[in-house]
């Protein structure tokens, strides 16, 4: 469970960007919570990149077979604020 | 019979970002060699380089490629844009199982995988890339050009070190034969990082003289080493036929001639490979030695090299038969992009009648029996050029080139 | 044996007649042999096209009439060093035998690792007969490289002293290089990765031999003499195809006579270990190691590291015959694709295989089906069981539920570049014992692959005609026909 320390949407996104940079015609800071990582132009291998990042900065770990299922940045921040195991921030 | 043509040149080189502005440099006797910026050499032996200036990723790369790729396939890609371009290749009229891409590497993208060792030995595992498993290694330039481009027809990626742009030209010569109307083919390196230097020091081979004018001298009596540099060249090979076809605003030239041999085992007392490579490329082209009117060579500033190349050039043209240039020693060595980068000099040089000199070195030493072309650039009516290449561990690879035009 | 009309009066019979027709009517063809006699040719050997070796026009197939016959190329020698055993021998036991080589890793600590196991050669580089200078001056890769080419020329009988060096040349494929030799020096000159600037006093004198690969091809040439044209193919995972597809276009194009050709890895590192798990593509069952690979299985969890090399002897067709070697198989046709997707990443489609294996095909004027055995890539991820099962159903059509099908990589694991080469070998071993080695671990076929995948145990079965396919990193696919030498002949 979360230990205080909550990621949010300006924190996925900066991450989103230093791990997998921006598609071009795709702006982050519009309104992209329920917006599918595969319309953000998001493949797999960025989504792994973008975990590994999160789990690094944050402590988390998060399971293999739910990281697929979280397919929005509101679905993979629930994930990461409810079942990640936040340990420390920054 | 059709020929196999280049249609089109993208350079990133040293002394030049672009193919003009290297050309302008090139043939002002520019050098593009100064002390190494992108790290500290100070505690190596070797402490110059051609680095190139002025490179700014993000105008040229799209940011979702940007933590995927080393500075290498940064430049490669951008040349490869600039290529196209100039071929003025609109890709999206050529069927995409008719275009292909054949690149050459040397020792990978070594900077991407000098951080990603560091992570994993100094951090763990949970540090290394995901990007790891593609961006360092010897494919990449090829697989990411390809995807850019939506190129899906027969690629390929070759390894013979400085030879390698000429054999992948020669390769991508033979796709074209086969029936791929389009191959965009070259290399280019770049492995200005500790990690990618201190093998070569270990080659024993670099110079170790500090003053960029005095380091890198092919053929002098004072030859020390090569210089290393980072870039190379992508050129757009094309079918003749279907290049005029869809109205090619120019052909720089045919690939005529290609051939690749490999130098005896040491310790057999057989000759090297270079002049046999040199000869049937000549008869590849189908023409004589007489024919060919200027040499690129591979000018590897190391003495014993020096000797077996100005012999191997001495025996199938005489002493000072034809003339020799070394632009090279403008940009220094760039592994996988060096052969590529010569041939598109000598189509410019075809193009404009024009030899551009090889710097730094005064005149060349009497033993070599060369026609060194020095001090500035040489207008003189050309037709075929000869460009040669020798790769680390004895390959060695000639590629002539013929105008087109009358 | 009249490939095409073999082939009967299935749909894929039909669509590979429509298929060369509309072959014949595009002027390619044609064009593509006016290119050909005005090819590289280096020597008096070269005349391919003379009349001495054009074959009985009644085997060219729908266009054979006129059609001038390409010269063709032979396996005459074979050399491995593979997970579970040295040498063509073992290896063929092995992979007969339906055991698995891998196993919990044992050249480093896998513990941090979230997969641990990999198909590791049990190779002695001494009682290999290389020398103490060898030994130090070679990466591992090249070890297995110049070893497995020492018993491809014994076994080829080609007499060294006898061949034309100018005409015999070198094509070695690796994905990775000598990457287990750089880390290990890395690691040194790092100080276990504290410098940046590493420290050029530590580093050994082959430091720049293991840096640039191509110093593999070097090697492995001077093993026979070969003074042609040589090069390292590095197309990531396809590198192991392409490097003798490569080797087999010089002799078609008359650049060469003999090639030594094949492919080595030796990528069994931490710093591969680790980058597979960051992209999950290696298998976590580390609990039963020789289980660990399972392609075309329900439970597969990805694929299994391995190492090994393959390299063979490749010769002009007529002039290995006029010597009376053991002609193994005939290297038909070989082509690769690039997918133009993704770097790693692949459509479920299979199309760009497809289209490879249809290239393929067209090259060796064979009919889909005609095909009697496909090696698979079966690199045991989902994403590649879908890819070319539905790569295979796009070329070859309802044949494609005929044909036997398996992934050796179920027991030797995926040795990247080198396994294209190992398969090609076991596809030749195929061809000569009429055994198709099966698919270790596929004990619950995944419900939504309906091919006939060859389940755990060798299958006593002629195949004439073998298809082995491969994709890579970098979106590379290709594919290779092989067929008994007494086929075309």
């Amino acid at each position: 469970m979360s230990t205080g320390s909550t990621v949010t949407l300006a924190d996925l996104t900066r991450m989103l960007r230093e791990s997998a940079g921006e598609e071009e015609g795709v702006d982050l800071d519009g309104d992209v919570l329920d917006v599918s990582f595969d319309d953000l132009g998001y493949d797999s291998l960025a989504m792994l990149q973008v975990v590994g990042q999160i789990q690094r900065e944050y402590g988390v770990r998060l399971p293999d077979e739910t990281i697929a299922d979280a397919e929005t940045p509101r679905a993979l921040l629930t994930l990461i604020n409810t079942t990640g195991e936040i340990s420390q921030a920054g | 019979m059709t020929a196999a043509v280049v249609t089109g040149l993208g350079v990133a080189a040293p002394n030049g970002l672009g193919t003009e502005a290297f050309w302008k440099a090139t043939l002002a006797g520019r050098s593009g060699l100064a002390a190494l910026t992108r790290f500290d050499p100070a505690q190596y032996p070797s402490v110059l380089a051609g680095e190139i200036k002025g490179f700014t990723a993000e105008d040229h790369i799209p940011s979702r490629l940007m933590p995927q790729t080393d500075h290498m396939t940064r430049l490669a890609l951008a040349a490869t844009d600039w290529a196209i371009g100039d071929a003025g290749a609109d890709l999206r009229q050529l069927p995409e199982y008719g275009m292909g891409v054949v690149t050459a590497a040397s020792g990978g993208a070594v900077e991407f995988g000098q951080r990603e060792l560091e992570n994993l030995w100094s951090k763990g595992k949970e540090y290394v890339s995901a990007y790891q498993s593609f961006a360092w290694f010897y494919a990449v330039n090829t697989g990411q050009i390809s995807i850019r481009h939506k190129m899906r027809g027969p690629s390929g990626v070759l390894l013979t070190e400085q030879a390698g742009g000429i054999d992948a030209i020669g390769h991508a010569r033979r796709h074209v034969r086969k029936g791929t109307p389009l191959v965009v083919s070259g290399g280019v390196d770049a492995a200005l990082c500790p990690w990618g230097w201190v093998p070569q020091i270990a080659s024993g081979r670099m110079s170790t003289v500090a003053d960029p004018d005095r380091a890198y001298l092919p053929f002098s009596a004072d030859a020390c080493g090569y210089v290393v540099g980072e870039g190379g060249a992508v050129v757009i090979l094309e079918d003749a036929a279907s290049a005029r076809e869809r109205g090619a605003p120019r052909v720089y030239g045919e690939v005529a001639g290609y051939a690749a041999t490999m130098d005896p085992a040491p310790g057999t007392g057989r000759p090297a490979g270079l002049r046999r490579a040199a000869e049937n490329a000549i008869a590849d082209a189908g023409l004589t030695p007489g024919d060919i009117d200027v040499v690129f060579a591979d000018a590897a500033g190391v003495p014993e090299l020096d000797r077996t190349e100005a012999a191997a050039i001495t025996g199938l043209f005489g002493r000072h038969g034809v003339p020799v240039t070394a632009p090279k020693t403008m940009t220094g060595r760039l592994l996988a992009g060096g052969a590529a980068l010569d041939v598109a000099t000598a189509l410019l040089s075809l193009r404009d009648g024009v030899i551009p000199p090889t710097v730094n070195v005064r005149a060349p030493a009497p033993e070599h029996g060369l026609d060194l072309v020095t001090g500035g650039p040489r207008d003189t009516d050309l037709r075929s050029a000869l460009v040669l290449a020798r790769g680390y561990g004895g390959f060695n690879a000639a590629l002539v080139l013929r105008r087109t035009d009358g | 044996m009249n490939r095409i009309a073999a082939g009967g009066t299935s749909q894929a019979h039909h669509r590979a007649i429509q298929r060369a027709g509309r072959d014949d009517r595009d002027p390619a063809p044609s064009r593509t042999l006016a290119h050909r006699t005005g090819s590289t040719r280096e020597g008096p050997h070269s005349d391919w096209h003379s009349s001495a070796r054009t074959t009985n026009p009644k085997q060219l197939g729908p266009r054979g009439n006129g059609v001038k016959t390409m010269r063709r190329v032979a396996i005459t020698g074979l050399g491995t060093v593979a997970p579970g055993g040295n040498g063509v021998k073992e290896y063929w036991e092995l992979l007969t035998s339906g055991r698995s080589a891998t196993r919990t890793i044992s050249f480093f600590d896998p513990s941090p690792f979230r997969s641990r196991v990999a198909a590791e050669c049990d190779f002695d580089p001494v009682s290999a007969g290389l020398t103490p200078q060898e030994i130090r001056r070679l990466d591992r890769a090249a070890q297995f490289a110049v070893v497995s080419a020492r018993e491809a020329l014994a076994d080829s009988g080609l007499d060294v002293s006898r061949l034309d060096p100018g005409r015999t040349g070198t094509s070695i494929g690796s994905a990775v290089g000598c990457t287990t030799s750089l880390e290990r020096e890395y690691v040194v000159v790092s100080d276990g990765g504290r410098k940046w600037n590493v420290d050029h006093e530590y580093a050994v004198p082959e430091l720049y031999r293991h840096f640039v690969p191509n110093t593999m091809a070097a090697e492995v040439a001077w093993v026979v003499g070969a003074e042609g044209p040589a090069a390292v193919v590095s197309t990531g995972c396809t590198s192991g195809l392409d490097a003798v597809g490569h080797a087999v276009e010089l002799i078609r194009e008359g650049s060469v006579d003999v090639m030594v050709a094949g492919a080595t890895e030796a990528p069994i590192s931490p710093i591969t270990s680790a980058c597979f798990d960051a992209i999950h593509a290696t298998t976590p069952h580390n609990d039963e190691p020789d289980r660990a690979c399972r392609p075309f299985d329900r439970t597969r969890g990805g694929l299994v590291l391995g190492e090994g090399a393959a390299v063979m002897i490749l010769e002009e067709w007529e002039s290995a015959r006029a010597r009376g070697a053991h002609i193994y198989a005939e290297i038909a046709g070989f082509a690769a694709r690039c997918n133009a997707y993704h770097m790693t990443g692949l459509k479920p489609d299979g199309r760009e295989m497809a289209e490879a294996i249809d290239a393929a095909l067209q090259e060796a004027r064979l009919a889909p089906d005609s095909i009697g055995y496909i090696n698979a890539h079966g690199s045991g991820t989902k994403m590649n069981d879908r890819h070319e099962t539905g790569a295979f159903k796009r070329s070859l059509g309802d044949h494609a539920y005929n044909v036997p099908i398996s992934s050796i990589k179920s027991m030797i694991g995926h040795s990247l570049g080198a396994i294209g080469s190992l398969e090609i070998v076991a596809c030749a071993m195929a061809i000569e014992h009429g055994v198709l080695p099966p698919t270790a671990n596929l004990h619950e076929p995944d419900p939504e692959l309906d091919l006939d995948y060859i389940p755990l145990t060798a299958r006593r079965q002629r195949a004439d005609v073998v298809l082995t396919v491969g994709s890579g990193f970098g979106g590379f696919q290709s594919a290779m026909l092989l067929t008994a030498p007494d086929v075309r002949s």
